[in-house]
């Protein structure tokens, strides 16, 4: 299934396509994400504890870095495997354009699940995957723009 | 007798056992020393993968994980599919490997991949999930079209194209030239949907390994568990047969879906004689829907010549038939033998001609469910006469009047292989719409029309082949096994009688008929009567029950078995009453000299034959226990027409079922309350076929249809009140004059309803299941 969306940030592209390469930065926005490690240049492994219906899982994810082109863009793209609960892969593009008061963040997603949470959540993958995808851009505003002091903080709390 | 004898609606003595839950079901069983397994299954619907078993392995209360290398390292063979047909170009069907736990690569989503052995189910999960399986995913091809595509993925290297058979029947000249002779041609496009068969029963076994003696025993949800054996022994060897017990105890539905040999109750047998302890698995609701095989999945692109008064000159039938991911134990029969050998339907239809594909896809394997093939057989004929009928305005019945086999024809030979043997097709057509008020319809379709809604009327005249079957033909067509019926008939000393069965009872209430027939044709109690079936130690071999073939096979297997009761009871009563052996009559459980009023009761009988002090040993032997193997002369063909009349809103899209009639003639009917009740259910599984049942992959080989949640099973409320009457044309070859009736609704019911819908639409672009939604749509096309 196909995701797509739009966010603005009040900072200049070359620091939003920074931050998107943080790992620090990148496990805060991650919604359920326990750890994060950088395992090379450009791959990182995470642990996530999601929830998709009546589904809950600790799933070890590999995220990549590919397709960069900074500041322009790059592909995200992550396979979470959630033993018996099965998988979930998926790649966003993002793209950032210079705009008037920043940049404007714009991100097409595919999301494919497999195993059980394919079998018994597949009618709640489509709204899981986009409050996860929502969740992880404005997370990500949210942390990266300089006047919003961190909001009641709730960033998780490990952090590599 | 006349209220438990052969006719009457004797309430099901196995009830009062299922409805107080007091019913003997596998997983009801517990052995000392029992361990638990759970399967790894795979994610993936195709991929190679490594594994790592350690950290299971040393899970708490864990005492084995095993793989498919070490199936391999007991040199335990392969899942066997029983049934090589035959293609196109004389080649045998492709079977390619199917692991009992999958070696490096998985083909579809639910395959397993290990088996993990733990003091609790609980644990066995736990550890289960602590299997390390590492996926490098391969491509997977999800529909027939796209598996049967140039460059597409390869699931077999040993099955090229991913194309099990290419095979035909009928005559294709003779076809083509019906067509070319052709008044009108009707086309249809259709799809056959793919069923989930969940049995209210989860698939269940338990194996057992006595190192002492060597013997395995499997306790399992089986509907032939003598197969079973066979082929645990003799191809997948286990062990051999003399050394394997197989028990089907109480099984709560199977619907064709327990007559297959699976992944996993090979394993679990396996498994217990690797640790020498019980091994017992219980599918959870989860893993029937990937791992249970599934049913239909057929494309056909079927067209109809007729003539310029609507005689069908021709019928030509294209055919895709799903296969899923490897050969299931009678798959390939049931798109071929049990599917076109039954397109000439009631008619005289003067040519026909059928070609299918069965094709490989990386879902789970398909085989047969209740009626196998034969459903998809009957909707393609009814579906494309409703068509012609309305594309040449002549009235749906009618059109079906003139093209009927007439009721003097018998036997007739049809253009696809078979014989038909009894039947009077008009007369239940008739009946049926006598009962429908079809004569009405116009006004009740106006009054429906009034209030908004759209009133549509749908007929099906079906016809099955059942009682499968002579074992000389289907020896001839491709099958492994003979498809006779065994049966035994034990009088103990006091004149009690067990009944032994070859045929297995799984809901349709054979002890009952059985003990019905026993007690009729021996003239003892009902009461009397137990019938003894499941248990390969106590019954002679079997081949279980499918194909509404337990009464018309194995219920003449036990009129030839009494029968020899019967001689044996003759011999007695002439010693004992001093006269010669011709003159004993037989009658009410009597056996009388003729013209005198002596006379000794077949309890009597039994007991001297159980203390036979002053027998004549040379001459008679002591004992009365008789053992009959029956093998028919032909198929039966049950026969009948359903109607259904709908109601839709057009507004939503919902259909409402307002009526349905079934007439059908099963040939002589031994217990009519049972025999409704097996055609309520039928109409059940016909009706969800049609209206709400529909299994569904994503383009990448996931299915989503993986739980109540999003595969809807028919209840109470989506089922009309039915009337349900029988017409009679006894069956010619067998004892007993039955055909079977455990399938007929569902082989009749989803042309009946689509053709209902169909009408009430006024359009053909819809398939099953017809949900609201579809229906809706079709409508704003």
């Amino acid at each position: 299934m196909d995701l797509s969306g739009e966010f603005h940030v009040p900072l200049p592209r070359e620091a939003v396509f920074e931050a998107l390469n943080d790992p620090v930065i990148l496990g805060r926005c991650i919604p359920g994400c326990q750890t994060l490690e950088r395992v090379s240049e450009n791959e990182f492994d995470a642990d996530v504890l999601a929830k998709v219906g009546p589904v809950k899982a600790r799933f070890r994810t590999r995220i990549a870095v590919s397709n960069l082109n900074p500041p322009e863009s790059y592909t995200l793209s992550g396979e979470g495997r959630g033993g018996a609960a099965g998988f979930a892969s998926g790649s966003a593009d993002v793209s950032l354009e210079t705009a008037d008061d920043g940049t404007v963040l714009r991100y097409v997603a595919r999301v494919q699940p497999g195993g059980k949470i394919a079998q018994v959540g597949s009618r709640l993958i489509g709204g899981t995957a986009r409050k996860l995808g929502t969740d992880f851009f404005s997370r990500f505003v949210e942390i990266v723009t300089p006047e919003a002091p961190s909001e009641e903080g709730e960033p998780d709390e490990k952090e590599e | 007798m006349a209220e438990s004898g052969i006719g009457a609606s004797v309430p099901r003595t196995e009830d009062q056992r299922f409805l107080t839950g007091s019913g003997d079901y596998t997983d009801d069983t517990t052995f000392p020393h029992q361990t638990h397994a759970a399967f790894v299954r795979s994610t993936h619907p195709h991929a190679s993968f490594t594994l790592d078993t350690t950290a299971a392995a040393s899970a708490p209360g864990v005492v084995t994980v095993l793989t498919g290398a070490d199936l391999a390292a007991d040199e335990i063979g392969t899942l066997i599919c029983g049934w090589q047909v035959t293609g196109k170009d004389g080649e045998p069907h492709k079977a390619p490997p199917h692991p009992v736990l999958a070696v490096d690569t998985v083909r579809h989503v639910g395959d397993a991949i290990a088996i993990v052995v733990a003091e609790s189910a609980r644990a066995a999960r736990d550890a289960a999930e602590q299997v390390e399986v590492s996926y490098a995913p391969l491509p997977a091809v999800v529909s027939m079209r796209d598996a049967l595509a140039d460059g597409a993925p390869q699931i077999h290297s040993d099955a090229p194209g991913n194309l099990c058979y290419d095979w035909e029947i009928g005559d294709r000249a003779a076809t083509d030239d019906a067509f070319a002779r052709a008044h009108h041609v009707a086309r249809l496009d259709l799809v056959n949907n793919r069923l989930i068969p969940n049995a209210m029963e989860p698939r269940s076994a338990i194996g057992d390994f006595n190192p002492a003696s060597g013997d395995y025993t499997l306790r399992l949800t089986s509907q032939n568990p003598h197969i079973h054996r066979l082929v645990l022994a003799a191809f997948i060897q286990i062990a051999p047969e003399h050394k394997l017990h197989v028990i089907a105890p109480d099984v709560g539905g199977g619907f064709g879906s327990k007559i297959f040999i699976y992944q996993e109750e090979t394993a679990v047998l396996w498994a217990a004689g690797k640790i020498g302890r019980p091994v017992k698995w219980t599918a959870d609701r989860s893993e029937s829907f990937v791992a249970d095989a599934h049913g239909r999945d057929h494309e056909s692109h079927v067209e109809l010549a007729l003539d310029a008064d609507g005689r069908f000159l021709g019928l030509k039938v294209s055919t895709l038939a799903n296969m899923g991911a490897y050969l299931s134990t009678f798959a390939s029969c049931v798109p071929s033998y049990l599917y076109g050998t039954l397109l000439q339907g009631q008619y005289t239809t003067e040519a026909i001609y059928c070609e299918v594909k069965a094709v490989f896809t990386n879902t789970t394997p398909v085989d047969a469910l209740r009626g196998a093939g034969r459903p998809e057989a009957t909707y393609v004929v009814e579906r494309i006469v409703d068509q012609a009928a309305r594309e040449m305005g002549i009235d749906a019945a009618e059109l079906r009047r003139r093209n009927f086999i007439p009721a003097d024809a018998f036997p007739y030979p049809t253009k696809v292989a078979l014989e038909y043997d009894s039947g009077n097709y008009r007369l239940a057509l008739d009946r049926a719409l006598e009962i429908a008020d079809y004569g009405d319809f116009a006004a009740r379709r106006e009054a429906s029309s009034a209030r908004g809604r759209l009133r549509g009327i749908g007929l099906s005249a079906y016809i099955e082949a059942c009682g499968i079957a002579p074992s000389q033909v289907v020896g001839s067509l491709g099958a492994g096994v003979g498809l006779w019926e065994s049966g035994g008939i034990r009088f103990n000393p006091t004149g009690n009688v067990l009944v032994y069965t070859g045929s297995h009872s799984h809901g349709q209430g054979h002890e009952t008929t059985f003990a019905q027939l026993v007690s009729d044709y021996l003239g003892v109690p009902f009461e009397s009567v137990e019938v003894v079936h499941g248990d390969t130690e106590k019954t002679p071999f079997g081949m279980g029950t499918y194909g509404s073939r337990s009464l018309a096979v194995g219920g003449s297997a036990l009129v030839k078995a009494m029968d020899k009761i019967i001689a044996k009871g003759r011999k007695i009563a002439a010693f004992t009453l001093e006269a010669s052996e011709e003159d004993i009559e037989f009658s009410g459980g009597d056996f009388a000299v003729a013209g005198t009023d002596r006379s000794m009761n077949i309890a009597e009988v039994a007991f001297s034959a159980y203390v036979p002090h002053n027998y004549p040993l040379d001459e008679l032997e002591p004992g009365l226990e008789e053992t009959g193997f029956y093998d028919p002369a032909n198929f039966t063909f049950p026969a009948g027409t359903h109607v259904c009349e709908v109601e839709v809103d057009p507004e939503t899209g919902t259909t409402e079922i307002v009526n349905w009639v079934a007439v059908d003639d099963f040939g002589n009917v031994v217990n009519p309350m049972i025999v409704e009740g097996q055609v309520h259910g039928g109409v059940a599984h016909g009706v969800g076929q049609a209206l709400l049942e529909g299994c569904a992959y994503d383009a990448d080989g996931q299915l989503l249809t993986g739980s109540f949640m999003d595969y809807t099973m028919p209840r109470a409320d989506d089922l009309p009140d039915m009337t349900v009457e029988t017409t009679c044309t006894p069956c010619p070859h067998n004892p007993l004059g039955v055909k079977g009736c455990g399938e007929a609704g569902a082989i009749a019911a989803p042309a009946a309803v689509m053709n209902a819908i169909t009408d009430a639409l006024g359009t053909n672009a819809i398939d099953m299941p017809a949900t609201p939604q579809a229906v809706w749509r079709a409508l704003s096309e």
